[in-house]
């Protein structure tokens, strides 16, 4: 007995956490060029599509609990729905961080950058690839991309590190710029948190795989310790 | 037999049961667990019912069967010889699919087992606490004069569960105790089965997965071995890994529904 429909739903949802995905990233991609180019018109305009992404959001959420209700499944299956609704809703989050930094975009008004973006893009195209790989490996069940991808979240923290420095000789040389750097970091760090959320994703591909349920070893650790010496 | 406070109620030990020459279930060790219910699953024909009739020996009803290995119950081999099949039965009873009181008033086929297995004490007191222990007294208090048969099937499921543990076995097995039941009925059973458990063992074969998955603390999967046809377990273990994440891949299938 090979349970067709079933499989077939499932699929569909999976088809769907991908169009949420891509549609994150696209917020992503599209924030920090509207930073760039300081261009409000289109940082208000991905205001109003996380309200798409949000949406999107449930609409998974509740083609899960149809699922769960009406199939029950059991073991890997369950696995899968209860990982996808984890997965979405980091999803959902990190199509804030998007938000967030088009917000940052309009809260600046007329101040002009402090500095051309270059290492803000960099992290933004990094945590976008990542974030690709990431929902590849879990439409595929792939553990050893799931494994092997939140290493390269070091990539992204250095280049904040990177930013914060850089940020700072700004602010020492003059304070004037406090303001300005800030809003520099604040993007930055947005961009820092989205790159971490991959990691939860692949640790929901390693669960369906596996069974197992843990963190992946994060660098973030070593991060703060930087941070804080 | 012998009693003592061990951790399992009953034990299998290379346990084969046959029908003539053939081998219907083939090398099953099983530890079961006291006070806790033990699903048996496993698809149609794959040996689970008589792997469940070959532990209060049922079987023997089936003039060609044996066994070879043992069912060890405190230790000891519940097929040795000088074991009275009888005694067996008294200590670990039994619930059918069907319900099937006896054509007796709902009070009499409480009394008549515990009557004939020589109980002396006050039957009125041992009635009540059996029908309470069942779930059913405060629905058939009023009524205990009457035939068994005016009681809905559910109620005379309970009934049979009551006249079960009237006897105080140890062992309470179930073969498929709710699959002739409507949806409320099974609930009822089945919350039943969580507050009998505080004093027996249960094990109970069902076909219904979910049922198992929400009753047991233990599943036995079985399977038939492909040439010989024979049934076994293929795997033992918590119920909450067996329905989360089953080691053996055919587990995985059945309660995913893939095979079966």
């Amino acid at each position: 007995m090979v349970r067709k429909t079933f499989e077939t739903e499932i699929q569909q949802v999976k088809d769907n956490v991908l169009v949420l995905g891509s549609m994150v990233e696209q917020a992503l991609l599209d924030s920090v060029d509207a930073l760039k180019k300081r261009d409000i018109k289109a940082a208000e305009k991905i205001f109003a599509e996380d309200k798409e992404i949000n949406k999107k959001r449930f609409e998974i959420e509740n083609q899960l609990m149809i699922l769960i209700a009406t199939q029950q499944p059991m073991a890997r299956d369950l696995r899968v729905l209860a990982s996808t609704l984890e997965i979405i809703s980091e999803l959902e989050r990190m199509g804030d961080y998007a938000k967030g930094i088009a917000n940052i975009n309009i809260r600046m008004g007329d101040t002009p950058l402090l500095k051309p973006l270059i290492d803000v893009p960099r992290m933004a195209n990094k945590g976008v690839d990542m974030l690709h790989r990431a929902l590849t490996a879990f439409v595929n069940e792939d553990v050893e991309t799931a494994k092997n991808l939140p290493v390269e979240d070091d990539e992204v923290d250095a280049l904040y590190n990177q930013i914060y420095r850089e940020l700072m000789t700004f602010i020492i040389a003059d304070p004037k710029t406090i303001e300005r750097a800030n809003w520099l970091l604040w993007v930055a760090h947005n961009l820092e948190r989205f790159a971490d959320r991959v990691t939860n994703i692949c640790e929901r591909t390693i669960f369906i795989a596996t069974g197992e349920l843990f963190e992946v070893k994060s660098s973030d650790d070593e991060f703060w310790k930087q941070q804080n010496k | 037999m012998q009693s003592e406070n061990g951790k399992y109620a009953i034990e299998t030990k290379n346990l084969s049961i046959f029908y003539g020459a053939f081998e219907a279930v083939k090398d099953v060790d099983l530890q079961i667990e006291k006070q806790k219910i033990t699903a048996i699953i496993g698809p149609s024909g794959c040996g689970k019912s008589t792997l469940l009739r070959a532990f209060n020996r049922m079987n023997d009803f089936v003039v060609t069967s044996h066994v070879k290995g043992e069912i060890l119950m405190h230790g000891t081999n519940l097929y040795g010889r000088g074991i009275d099949p009888v005694e067996v039965r008294r200590r670990i009873g039994m619930v059918f699919q069907k319900p099937n009181p006896f054509p007796k008033s709902i009070y009499e086929n409480i009394a008549w087992g515990a009557r004939i297995n020589g109980f002396k004490g006050d039957m009125d007191e041992l009635v009540e606490a059996s029908l309470r222990g069942a779930a059913l007294w405060d629905e058939v208090k009023d009524k205990l004069k009457e035939s068994a048969y005016a009681l809905s099937g559910g109620q005379q499921q309970r009934l049979c569960i009551a006249r079960t543990i009237a006897i105080q076995p140890e062992i309470i097995l179930m073969d498929e105790p709710a699959s002739a039941l409507d949806p409320i009925s099974t609930l009822r059973i089945e919350e039943l089965m969580q507050e009998l458990k505080k004093n027996y063992t249960i094990i109970i074969v069902t076909h219904n997965m979910q049922q198992a998955a929400r009753v047991s603390d233990y599943t036995a999967m079985m399977m038939l071995y492909e040439d010989t046809r024979s049934g076994t377990v293929i795997e033992f273990d918590a119920t909450n890994r067996i329905f989360t994440n089953p080691k053996d891949k055919r587990t995985e299938d059945y309660v995913t529904g893939r095979f079966g």
